[in-house]
């Protein structure tokens, strides 16, 4: 009895001491091995009686599993131990920089035309474009500003050297001629916007050579000045994000349009920042009117039968109303530093549901 | 143009304001760009009278003088030559901003004596450039009181930005009708009375054009006016002249002026004794010169006009006159001219010769056909009351072109067209108070009164009559809403923009937005800069070529950013380059570039090189297609890019774009420092891909057995390229090999010279049942063979 009694407290004692896990196997081994001392205590079982085995039997196996249990034990003890030790000595910096998640931009003007767009498709207004070079007669002629007629004065245009055929094409002055490739190409009902670049000869701290319209034209056999009003409203309430915006009307002169008027916006401007629906200022904001009869004639389209409003904004200058970019020159000198400030991320999409701005 | 209020109320019976006659202005298309109020302005000075003026006791050229403010006595000291004791000045208190000198006044000693305030010159106050001495007012002008309504500057100044189309209002009278009929105040009696001759005119007048050339200048009326003495014109003339921004010269000239101001008819006025017989509008001859009245000589052409008389051109006609034949105070005896020029014609001529004059404003823009005569006529009368002399009788060639169009209106159209609906009565009240004849009952019959040639057909009509009655009055109206739920509006081309701008973004690209031109000098080193692509008018020589590709601007832009100190940037744009100067032959294209070094990172980071501009291009790609697209790669590229390091993605013969380093001869060129690569996706040419009848996904194919992975080294020609290793692995067993992926590419010891070794890893997916040990020997064995076929490669031992 006492030699079971003394195998086991040994054991014990000499597993609790194991130092690492290389010695507890080794005890292990010597233990709980093939010819380890309690599998030798185990064997003599075979030659024992049935009532010595009935007596022993519980007894060596007993020792056996106590003894297997205290070398787990000591063998998860000693495994956290060195794992703690590993783990310590795998500590890094973790203050250490990592490289930025990247952080590009998108353009204001390409923002502020992705904001349009989702606004007048909600209004069922389709985007259609054209090329940036133009013929005379798709920038002018038939937008009833003839050759010598004054209004082209109004337009301070880029021509091109004259080409293989003798013409001499221009960049466009305005989006307008998109209006007349949509009529000459469409059957009403039209209703189109025509955001692009835009090109004038004019070249200071508040104009540049190229800038961004948008145009808008509508024609079917109803639309008035009345429609015309009423879309601009709903437009810019939408795009300013504001629930409601002072928009007043001037009588203006634009050859394709008769009558022809000037949007202004209302807005305040005292304490350095710009907000609409308030205020005493009239910033204007996009010329108008009731497509002129001659150039619905000149673009294939009846007039006694259709009619239709058109309109162009200014994109560029939405950009800089709403966002407040004071000005326009930078738009186009790729500043880094503007870029950052003035971008957008790429997961500012404009949608009606979760508003055209973050 | 500009209108002084008091000038305006010489036509206008109203009592409003400066202010209400500007917004009502601009409410009916007189847009008034600013109001210009001295009285405001000034109001800090005021009339004194200079009690004494002493020599300064430090100072020969200076005075000491004390001066009467009217409420008070101070002593200022003043450098004026003219200052002296008696006279009447303008004074400014300390505290007052002297826009002239751009300063503040404060309390000063000058030489040792204190001076309380200044004595103004007209440079001081901005009125001109006159800085001899100090003002001198009149002597009735009124100590204390304030010194702009002593000056004749009280009288508030109108800027109004017309229309082109508004002829009509270029003058006070003018603007005042327009007013009156928008109900402002009431218009006053415009009539002129006729001043008969005393003889016939010794000068006639003839209209001399080739037939079918006669509008160039349809009527020319003239008169003569002997015996007068020119010299300055009465005070009220001049300060209407010098409100509005004009400078009197002498009583005739102001008079041109004042009625061409006053009534929109530019007159000329020759001096009859520098006239060598009859006067005549004719073209001008080819290479015939005139010394105009601005001091400039002008050579002149075919196109334009002029009034010449037997010896010479006078006066280019509508634009300018003569020196040679001017009036000077001198002149006894003048010829007075008055004409219809052909708007365009006269345009056309100020445009080439680069004359802006009054007259020109006028003609271009279109005069009142029927006050030829009548202009002629008032200014007769005003320079036989300022000069005396005597009229002689009328002479006129031709007369008024056209003139009485009907116009067949329905008011319905003002409903139709302005959305606004008024009774009959209400549109009719407002075109007869616009000047219009009005005839009919239920189809009217309207007749534009002469001055109104900008006013056609129906749709001018509703113009008239919205624009008088209030914009501001037309109910807003919503549009139909055709479909319950909004549509799609975006092409497929649209949408490729967008994802691609989106995608870029997200990769940590910056957006950019450049002109469309760019320097020649760059367009030629991307395979532009022809004759064809340049611009006849560019604003300066640094823009002159449209774009043959949309990098020169990045790379340009780069540059700006490297000489900033900003050394690494990420720069895209998608836009427009341009195939040849034709319309429409432009292409989109989404670019991008990475220039510079990335700034040091203990985490390397990598720095731009072909295999970052292939990653960027394909993500474009990827972004912008519908479906995935496979483009194989071609090893070479466009000439701005590194021949070596440098590919194009094509499908059959159409290039869908470019990536690579670029060339070092562009980065030199640009100036740029560090490593510089870039893409060029062409989007047209990307294939839009299937639509598909429904929305629904393919039927998902995925095995439950375990996939396993094979790798492969072969030893191969250094030329051989990873692609055709690739293909060749892929191609062999297709049915199982789910992918090949390239490890490891390695060349150096262990290689023999002009070969390589290329790594893949080749993933085997079993579709029905686990594959035996035999059947992935015979794929592998497949797998040597075809790469062995394809490239001559071998397997590495």
């Amino acid at each position: 009895m006492t030699d079971i009694e003394e195998l086991g407290a040994g054991l014990t004692a000499a597993i609790a001491a194991a130092k690492d896990e290389r010695a507890l196997e080794e005890l292990r081994v010597s233990a709980l091995g093939k010819k380890g001392s309690i599998a030798e205590l185990l064997k003599t079982l075979g030659s024992m009686t049935p009532d010595e085995r009935k007596a022993n039997g519980p007894k060596f196996n007993g020792l056996r599993d106590r003894v297997s249990d205290a070398i787990a034990a000591r063998k998860k003890a000693l495994e956290d131990v060195s794992l703690d030790a590993r783990l310590q000595s795998e500590r890094v910096d973790v203050t250490l920089p990592v490289h930025d998640a990247p952080r590009g931009t998108v353009h204001p003007v390409s923002q502020v035309k992705d904001e349009m767009i989702a606004i007048f498709a909600d209004l069922d207004f389709k985007v259609a474009e054209g090329p940036d070079v133009e013929t005379d007669d798709y920038n002018f002629t038939k937008l009833n500003i003839p050759p010598e007629h004054p209004a082209r004065q109004m337009h301070d245009t880029f021509y091109m050297k004259p080409q293989a055929d003798g013409s001499v094409p221009l960049l466009r002055t305005h989006t307008s001629p998109v209006q007349v490739r949509t009529m000459l190409s469409v059957k009403p009902p039209i209703r189109i916007i025509a955001p692009g670049r835009t090109y004038r000869c004019d070249s200071d701290a508040t104009h540049s050579p190229m800038f961004h319209q948008v145009e808008g034209l509508v024609i079917d056999e109803e639309t008035h000045l009345g429609h015309l009003k009423w879309v601009l409203e709903e437009f810019l309430k939408a795009f300013f994000e504001v629930p409601k915006v002072g928009m007043r009307l001037r009588p203006s002169y634009f050859p394709f349009t008769e009558p022809s008027v000037e949007v202004d916006i209302q807005c305040d401007r005292s304490g350095g920042q710009i907000k609409f629906g308030e205020g005493s200022d009239w910033l204007e904001i996009a010329g108008a009117g009731m497509v002129n009869p001659r150039v619905l004639e000149m673009c294939g389209i009846d007039p006694n039968a259709y009619q239709g409003y058109a309109f162009g904004l200014g994109i560029d200058r939405l950009a800089m109303l709403k966002y407040g970019i004071p000005d326009l020159r930078p738009f186009f000198e790729s500043d880094l530093r503007w870029l950052k400030h003035f971008g957008f991320s790429a997961l500012d999409i404009p949608t009606l549901d979760g508003g055209v701005s973050r | 143009m500009k209108v002084s209020l008091s000038w305006l109320k010489e036509h206008l019976d109203t009592s409003a304001d400066a202010a209400s006659v500007a917004d009502r202005a601009t409410r009916i298309g007189l847009e008034v760009e600013g109001i210009e109020d001295k009285a405001a302005e000034l109001s800090a000075y005021k009339v004194a009278r200079v009690i004494s003026a002493e020599t300064h006791p430090n100072a020969d050229k200076l005075r000491v003088c004390m001066v009467d403010t009217g409420t008070e006595t101070v002593q200022v000291v003043c450098g004026a030559p003219n200052a002296h004791a008696g006279m009447k000045g303008v004074f400014a208190p300390p505290g007052t901003y002297i826009p002239g000198s751009k300063m503040t006044l404060g309390i000063a000693k000058i030489r040792g004596v204190e001076s309380r305030g200044m004595l103004c010159s007209e440079r001081e106050l901005e009125l001109s450039n006159e800085h001899q001495g100090i003002i001198e007012l009149k002597e009735d002008a009124v100590v204390g009181s304030p010194a702009a309504a002593a000056l004749g500057l009280a009288d508030p100044v109108l800027d109004v930005a017309l229309t082109p189309n508004r002829g009509d209002c270029t003058s006070v009278y003018g603007i005042a009708r327009d007013l009156a009929a928008a109900d402002l105040g009431v218009l006053k009696g415009g009539a002129v009375a006729p001043v008969s001759g005393h003889f016939p005119s010794p000068i006639k007048t003839s209209l001399e054009f080739p037939a079918g050339l006669e509008s160039a200048c349809s009527m020319f009326a003239g008169r003569v006016i002997r015996g007068i003495k020119n010299g300055p014109s009465p005070e009220w003339l001049q300060t209407r002249l010098k409100a509005v921004g004009l400078r009197p010269i002498s009583a005739v000239v102001d008079v041109t002026n004042f009625v061409a101001h006053d009534r929109g008819r530019p007159l000329h006025a020759f001096d009859m004794t520098k006239l060598k017989g009859n006067m005549r509008a004719r073209l001008a001859k080819h290479g015939e010169t005139i010394l105009a009245l601005d001091g400039k000589t002008y050579t002149l052409d075919e196109e334009m006009t002029v009034i010449a008389d037997e010896v010479a051109a006078r006066a280019i006609a509508g634009v300018m006159g003569g020196e040679e034949s001017g009036c000077t105070e001198a002149t006894t005896d003048v010829f007075l001219e008055s004409a219809l020029f052909d708007p365009v014609r006269t345009a056309r001529t100020g445009r080439t010769l680069g004359i802006i004059s009054d007259a020109r404003y006028r003609f271009e823009r279109g005069v009142d056909p029927e006050f030829v005569v009548q202009g002629l006529e008032l200014a007769t009368k005003l320079v036989l009351e300022f000069c005396g002399g005597e009229a002689s009788e009328i002479v006129v060639a031709g007369g008024p072109l056209g003139g009485g169009r009907k116009i067949a209106f329905s008011t319905a159209d003002v409903k139709r067209l302005g959305g606004l609906s008024l009774p009959q009565s209400e549109i009719v009240r407002i075109l007869k108070k616009l000047g219009f004849s009005v005839s009919g009952n239920e189809h009217l019959t309207v007749v534009p009164p002469s001055w109104r040639s900008d006013v056609h057909g129906p749709a001018d009509l509703v113009e008239e009559v919205v624009r008088i009655y209030g914009l501001d009055k037309v109910p807003p109206e919503p549009m139909k809403r055709p479909h319950a739920v909004a549509q799609p509006v975006l092409t497929p081309q649209q949408r490729r923009v967008s994802w691609a701008r989106r995608a870029l973004a997200a990769r940590g690209f910056d957006e950019t937005v450049h002109f469309s031109f760019v320097p020649r000098k760059h367009a030629l080193l991307f395979g532009g800069g022809d004759e064809a692509r340049q611009l006849a008018n560019p604003i300066s020589a640094d823009l002159d070529a449209l774009r043959p590709s949309v990098l020169p601007a990045l790379l340009a832009s780069a540059a700006r950013n490297q000489a900033r100190g900003l050394l690494h940037a990420l720069l895209f744009e998608i836009g427009a380059q341009f195939e040849s100067g034709m319309p429409g032959a432009q292409t989109t294209v989404a670019a991008g570039l990475r220039a510079g070094d990335p700034p040091r990172h203990w985490l390397k980071a990598t720095p731009p090189d072909a295999f970052t501009a292939k990653a960027d291009a394909l993500a474009v790609l990827d972004a912008a297609s519908r479906q995935p697209i496979a483009a194989p790669i071609l090893a070479n590229a466009a000439a701005w890019y590194h021949p070596g390091r440098a590919g194009t993605l094509a499908l059959g013969p159409k290039v869908i774009g470019y990536f690579g380093e670029l060339h070092p001869r562009i980065i030199a060129a640009f100036d740029l420092k560090g490593p510089v690569a870039g893409f060029e996706i062409f989007i047209d040419a990307i294939p839009e891909g299937k639509a598909r009848p429904t929305k629904a996904r393919g039927k998902l194919e995925a095995s439950d057995l375990m996939p396993l992975e094979r790798d492969f080294a072969f030893v191969l020609d250094a030329g051989v390229s990873a692609d055709q290793v690739v293909k060749a692995a892929r191609g062999a067993e297709r049915a199982l090999i789910e992918r090949v992926d390239v490890f490891d590419v390695y060349e150096g010891k262990g290689i023999p010279e002009g070969k390589k070794s290329l790594a893949i890893a080749v993933k085997l997916q079993p579709k029905e049942r686990t594959l035996t040990d035999q059947e992935i020997e015979a794929v592998a064995q497949k797998i040597v063979n075809a790469v062995a076929k394809a490239t001559g490669g071998t397997l590495r031992s």
